[in-house]
């Protein structure tokens, strides 16, 4: 893992008091390079510094984070993104991540936890939250229609298996002495399904997100 | 928890208007089920027949010196449109979505449009023509040298009308990301609208100089035109800032109007929940347990009041756990955090599985000292497996003694009694895991 401190980090969210809450949080451990309250205004800093993750609020004044995904995206293809909200709409988390965010977690989640997820993302793997998972696994349960695009709309055996064991509050390395693999095999294996996630256009996904808007 | 989802197109036959009180029901345009304007299908609904019906009619009537289509536009003017689509698109959002929509913090969603298909359109507009075409070798039949610039002008007329169709715009407009060239036709406000009267103008011009030409009488109308054009370009310089400014002012009225209410709507639903949250807060300061358990009390209540659409009906299997995990959580003040994969209905089986997990996270809660207790439902195909998971400080299973286990009789034997299975992994530190299932077979 690159050395946490080192890691270049911008924060976007709307509210400020958030984002002073996260930044005493981080400022110890990781270098906050800049903040930003809508989506214009994210869009300008990012490019701006170029930074290794950034921090994403997922409603966010000026189209939400989606518009800040779709429009760093092509000109930075370096930055990470890492996204956090309150919101756990299914519509909202697999939007994000289908626009290229790398991770979702929820806003409740530990400063030590953020650090690690922050860490993880920055290092190229995703982040899983417990819920996220369960979304995935309900996203792509069942339904075995035969598809032309076979690999990109079905998860292997592994891959069910580690999601679920993120579904049910494992850590990555719980996971792999569980699995007996090693934790880059997970990092490996999730990296996959966000992969899958991303591009694949099995349209039950789309379909399960909008229908779906559960907690 | 799923959902049933409103199906466009699906059930719009079906569906009738329910009369308001007893009133005699209102006929109105459908919003949801038209091919042009939604005439025929609200009056087909309104008659009890089939929309296609209602068309041919039209069509037919058409033949009549154009009487079906002048009727259709007629009844399209003085017919007041449901509001179905919207209140239905602003029902279907949670309150937390759609405020987030509304605020521009989301992207919208594409409009899941008409259900009509272009297909039918395209057959009517034929028969109408075929008829019109066949009556022209009769008696009955008008001269082409009126009919071209009829038809002329009635397009024209179709396309400046529209935008006086308020939802009709709204909803193209809301359609125009996946069809831009439909923006220039149908656009609210700036050049679409300009491209779009423009446009209309013109096909209304041509539409009166071709009858003017084929009467013979272009040169005299030209000279008296432009006297009016005059006229009327004095009075705009005139009138036009005073309307205007009428019509922002009207506006503002109604966007006002609309916000105080769901202000009033949203500021009901925090008095009666936050606020009193908040007051009890202050009151049991001194308790952090206690002011944990309320917070996340009312986050729950708030998040569920936000996203979720459809309250918590009890005869769904994770509809009932999260309600069990909210009493575990009110209970013992630590947050019990689930997550479920599909969903099934309640049987006797699965309400014991359902007891047992609750017992299960109570034992966590209690006794483990773990900060949150996690628990994982999966239901696939009839077989139901839920793990209940803490990291708390864990127990040797052969250590504890037989007569006090509480997990021994109320969760495994529970789980045999009624065909299940569960197991227990535990070992000192690293918390525990309890595992429980049933399988379709069994139950």
């Amino acid at each position: 893992m690159t050395d946490v401190s080192s890691i270049r980090v911008v924060l976007v969210d709307d509210h400020a008091m958030f984002r002073t809450g996260v930044r005493a949080e981080l400022d110890t451990t990781v270098d906050v390079v800049g903040e930003a309250g809508d989506a214009q205004e994210a869009i300008k800093i990012i490019l701006e510094t170029q930074p290794d993750v950034v921090l994403l609020d997922v409603h966010l004044p000026g189209g939400g984070g989606v518009e800040v995904l779709r429009q760093v995206h092509p000109k930075a293809p370096d930055v990470r993104f890492l996204a956090l909200s309150v919101s756990d709409a299914a519509e909202d988390v697999i939007g994000t991540i289908r626009a290229g965010a790398r991770g979702y977690v929820t806003k409740s989640i530990t400063g030590d936890d953020l650090v690690s997820a922050i860490a993880r993302v920055a290092d190229g793997d995703a982040v899983f939250s417990p819920r996220l998972a369960g979304f995935v696994l309900d996203a792509f349960a069942g339904g075995e229609a035969p598809s032309v695009d076979d690999d990109l709309d079905r998860l292997t055996q592994r891959e069910r298996e580690v999601l679920r064991l993120i579904a049910r509050g494992y850590a990555y390395k719980e996971i792999a002495k569980e699995l007996f693999i090693s934790v880059k095999t997970v990092e490996t294996h999730v990296s996959a399904v966000l992969r899958k996630l991303q591009l694949s256009n099995r349209y039950e996904l789309t379909r399960w997100a909008t229908d779906r808007r559960l907690v | 928890m799923t959902t049933a989802p409103t199906q466009p197109g699906a059930d719009h036959h079906t569906r009738q208007q329910p009369p308001p009180d007893g009133a005699p029901p209102r006929f109105v345009r459908r919003s949801d089920g038209g091919l042009l304007g939604g005439v025929a299908s609200g009056l087909a609904a309104h008659l009890g027949l089939e929309p296609l019906v209602v068309r041919v009619g039209f069509a037919l009537l058409t033949a009549f010196a154009g009487f079906g289509a002048v009727l259709y536009v007629a009844l399209w003017v003085f017919t007041p449109l449901d509001q179905k689509v919207y209140r239905e698109e602003d029902e279907a959002a949670p309150a937390g979505v759609a405020a987030a929509t509304r605020a521009g913090k989301r992207r919208r969603r594409s409009f899941v449009a008409r259900t009509g298909d272009l297909g039918q359109l395209a057959a009517l507009a034929l028969l109408g023509a075929g008829v019109v075409g066949l009556m022209q070798l009769t008696p009955l039949g008008i001269s082409p040298a009126v009919l071209i610039p009829l038809l002329l002008a009635g397009a024209g007329v179709a396309l400046i009308w529209r935008t006086a169709d308020e939802q009709e715009r709204e909803r193209m407009a809301a359609l125009s990301p996946r069809a831009p060239w439909l923006a220039a036709l149908t656009g609210n406000r700036g050049t679409a609208a300009v491209i779009r009267i423009v446009a209309g103008v013109t096909v209304i011009t041509i539409g009166v100089v071709t009858f003017l030409a084929g009467q013979g009488q272009l040169d005299t109308t030209i000279d008296g035109l432009l006297g009016v054009i005059v006229v009327i370009g004095g009075l705009a310089l005139i009138a036009g800032p005073w309307l205007w400014r009428l019509w922002r002012e009207l506006e503002g009225e109604r966007r006002e109007r609309i916000i105080s209410q769901e202000r009033a709507d949203v500021a009901a639903h925090l008095h009666d929940s936050v606020l009193q949250t908040l007051a009890l807060i202050q009151k049991k300061a001194h308790d952090p347990r206690a002011v944990v358990t309320l917070a996340r009390r009312q986050e729950r209540d708030l998040r569920s009041w936000l996203y979720e659409t459809e309250d918590t009906d009890a005869t769904s299997f994770a509809a009932a756990l999260k309600k069990a995990a909210a009493e575990v959580e009110d209970a013992h003040g630590v947050p019990v955090e689930v997550v479920t994969v599909g969903d099934s209905e309640l049987d006797d089986a699965r309400r014991a599985l359902l007891r047992a997990t609750k017992e299960a996270a109570v034992n966590a809660a209690k006794h483990s000292g773990a900060d949150t207790v996690d628990i994982y439902a999966e239901l696939m195909d009839g077989d139901v497996e839920v793990y209940v998971r803490d990291r708390g400080s864990g127990f040797d299973l052969n250590s504890v003694p037989d007569d006090r286990l509480g997990v021994r009789r109320s969760i495994i034997e529970r789980m045999e009694r009624h065909g299940g299975s569960a197991s227990i992994r535990s070992a000192p530190g690293e918390g525990t895991e309890v595992r429980l299932s049933t399988r379709k077979d069994d139950s």
